[in-house]
């Protein structure tokens, strides 16, 4: 066994990634992304500029919604509209996808709806939709614990023999933890059908990513046996080819992949969070002119593509989709009191059908004085 | 009937899960081939084949993130862990997801994972074997926690723990892997006692003694013990430790007016405060005598030869049947301040 040596300190390398649109939305080419995104053409890149505002529009209501008081927290995601929308497209309707908080693009495009966005923020329900509805699991909030779960869903896929795929979404910070690390020891060992999307925006909450790796993450896959590839995560096509390689990959048999998509959280942590504590005006500035949404128009204004029509469409569906989303957050009813008792088990359970009893019985003593118990519940 | 060593039974008790569901398998550490360092999973990788008896790599939180996310996929796992001190590394993904999945998904994602935890004392282990964690799982709303104490409860227990639709922590006692009794291996699930319901175990009338797992033996020995004494001890093996019987419980508690509880487990916030105080707001016109917990000592498990020292023995429970019943010959008791 000889020794090895890493060269230190590529993790912050933002330019050492494949891409295949630039900065000024100049189309390059990749030897390796090429491919994969073949038949992609205009009306198709035209697609992902829409998701991304649509994205896009879904956070900036999030965050107005809780400066206003209608949302207890919000975790923006602007900046990385790119790399949720690029590999969300990627996936098929039946393949599992396990998000974590931050993940609204990849939400929006598994089928998510408005109500989908707000109301766990809104602090009315841990979740809305039904996972098993849109294939997509209630967003984690506990760093990388997703990850495993991912690796449990691929390994009854195996079990079952079907060709879909599994997925799990977690940031740098959560390279970190052991359940990351465990699960990609677990999907190796037993090559199970599974894509690890490393979302590594530079930043958890303060802490650069630094501070988390010495050496690009997506270096550690290899020493787990997994096939890796880091990516410009801004750039929406070179997300969209390096999911579909996973896709496939992990799809023919060949075990887990995993992608490290370089972006940037351009706005805090979340709504309680203040960013300039812990880093330069100048850095978020920097970022700013990588702008996933801005380098896909100018790549479709090069094409002609970018028409006032066109404009005008992508406008009217984000206004659209903003209206619904501040509609569902200003429209959603709280749960009755009692209700706080629901679905903690799934069976009868005799300690807690007594408290709930009680609970009511206490709510009911209420309802003499003024109006319904759960009115003064409340 | 069939007389079966526990670990039989539990083996036998997967076995029948497995036939009878192909959702069902099992992971855990050494499971396969060497049919787990109990054996309790002997003879079940050459029936079930590696697809549902897996070795897993030695990671708990991985082994139960894995299992949460085979139960998203409509798996039933089984998770072994392989002793009771080495849970705790899962304990994140016990706490934070098989226990709450349910709740935060709004009844729509399952977790029927049911969590084997070889258990407490008594064997002479080394360091982290010996533990008695079962508090910190009854604290954990979303949980069910059950302890055996013979075969037959072990056998039917574990395939209604493995059939539940909620997470079970089921934690089987290590000395009496290997003490036998009679097993009815046809036994029909339907037909069984719910898995929440205690047993009256041995019926009296002076003193209610609760417990569970190992401890019911011990709880017997001293009943047998205090009956040449001319004191009647009502023994309750309280099978589920979360939720508990209380209806079994406080029907005992009104006819004797006095209560013991004995566990392995350190005494502070343990089950036996929650079963006393439980107990005080629901029958406390009934009670005779403040009520008194025989427990193992708060302190971390003490090396193997000293365990004897720490695990609550026969003498030390008469002791606290002594104390309830204000017989002057206590000698531990606790005096008030």
């Amino acid at each position: 066994m000889h020794t090895l040596t890493p060269q230190t300190d590529l993790a912050t390398d933002i330019d050492d990634v494949a891409r295949l649109v630039n900065e000024d939305g100049e189309r390059v080419a990749d030897p390796e992304l090429e491919r994969w995104v073949a038949d992609i053409d205009v009306a198709a890149v035209q697609g992902l500029y829409r998701d991304m505002t649509l994205v896009r529009r879904i956070d900036t209501e999030g965050v107005a919604l809780q400066r206003q008081g209608q949302l207890g927290l919000w975790a923006p995601c602007q900046g990385q509209e790119g790399v949720q929308v690029g590999t969300a497209r990627a996936f098929r309707a039946d393949d599992f996808v396990f998000p974590s908080y931050r993940e609204i693009g990849v939400q929006h495009v598994r089928g998510a709806k408005p109500a989908d966005f707000v109301i766990a923020w809104r602090g009315e329900e841990h979740s809305t939709y039904n996972p098993y509805d849109i294939n997509t699991a209630t967003p984690q909030i506990i760093i990388g614990a997703q990850s495993l779960h991912a690796v449990g869903y691929a390994m009854g896929i195996q079990r079952d023999g079907t060709d879909q795929v599994a997925a799990a979404y977690f940031g740098d910070g959560a390279s970190s933890q052991g359940d990351v690390n465990e699960a990609m020891i677990f999907a190796s060992s037993f090559r199970s059908p599974v894509v690890f999307v490393c979302t590594n925006n530079q930043w958890a909450i303060s802490e650069p990513v630094t501070v988390q790796a010495k050496f690009p993450i997506a270096g550690r896959a290899p020493g787990f046996g997994i096939p890796s590839m880091r990516i410009d995560g801004n750039d929406v096509l070179a997300s969209l080819a390096a999911m579909r390689w996973a896709l496939d990959h992990a799809r023919s048999g060949k075990g887990p992949a995993f992608i490290e998509a370089v972006t940037y959280r351009m706005g805090p942590h979340t709504t309680s969070d203040d960013p300039t504590r812990y880093r330069h005006k100048e850095e978020v500035e920097r970022w700013k002119r990588r702008d996933p949404i801005a380098r896909i128009e100018a790549l479709l204004r090069a094409q002609n593509a970018f028409g006032e029509d066109f404009q005008s469409d992508v406008a009217a569906d984000a206004d659209r989709l903003g209206a619904a989303v501040r509609a569902a957050a200003l429209g959603a009813v709280s749960r009755e009191p009692i209700g706080v008792f629901d679905h903690v088990y799934e069976e009868p359970h005799s300690a807690l059908a007594e408290q709930r009893e009680n609970f009511a019985a206490y709510l009911s003593g209420f309802a003499t004085e003024a109006g319904t118990g759960a009115e003064a519940g409340r | 009937m069939t007389q079966l060593t526990m670990a039989k039974a539990i083996n036998e008790g997967l076995r029948r899960a497995m036939t009878d569901d192909d959702r069902v398998l099992v992971m855990g550490e050494d499971i396969g081939k060497l049919g787990g360092v109990f054996r309790i999973t002997d003879g079940l990788l050459d029936e079930f084949g590696a697809q549902r008896i897996v070795d897993t790599p030695l990671a708990e939180a991985g082994i139960m993130g894995a299992a949460v996310g085979l139960a998203f996929r409509g798996y039933r796992p089984v998770v072994e862990i392989q002793f009771d001190g080495f849970v705790y590394p899962a304990f994140d993904q016990i706490v934070c997801q098989v226990a709450k999945l349910h709740y935060r998904t709004r009844g729509n994602v399952k977790m029927p994972i049911t969590i084997r935890i070889p258990w407490a004392g008594g064997v002479g282990a080394a360091e982290h074997h010996s533990e008695s964690p079962e508090a910190y799982f009854v604290h954990t709303s979303g949980l069910r926690v059950v302890a055996v104490s013979n075969p037959q409860d072990a056998y039917i227990m574990l395939r209604q723990a493995i059939a539940s639709d909620d997470p079970v922590v089921f934690f089987e006692p290590k000395r009496l892997y290997h003490s036998k009794g009679e097993v009815d291996l046809g036994a029909d699930l339907a037909d069984a006692a719910p898995m929440g319901l205690a047993r009256i175990a041995r019926e009296g009338s002076d003193v209610t003694l609760l417990t569970y797992g190992a401890q019911v033996a011990t709880a017997m020995d001293a009943a047998t013990a205090a009956e040449d004494e001319g004191i009647s001890i009502e023994v309750i093996d309280l099978r589920s430790i979360s939720p508990v019987d209380y209806r079994t419980v406080t029907a005992s508690v009104r006819k004797t007016g006095r209560v013991v509880v004995t566990h392995e487990a350190a005494r502070e916030a343990g089950v036996g405060a929650e079963l006393i105080a439980s107990v005080t707001e629901k029958c406390f016109n009934y009670l005779e005598a403040a009520p008194v917990r025989i427990t193992g000592h708060d302190i971390p498990y003490p090396p193997a030869k000293l365990e004897k020292h720490h695990l609550p023995d026969l003498d030390r429970i008469l002791d606290g049947v002594d104390r309830v019943l204000d017989r002057p010959n206590s000698m531990s008791g606790v005096r008030e301040q």
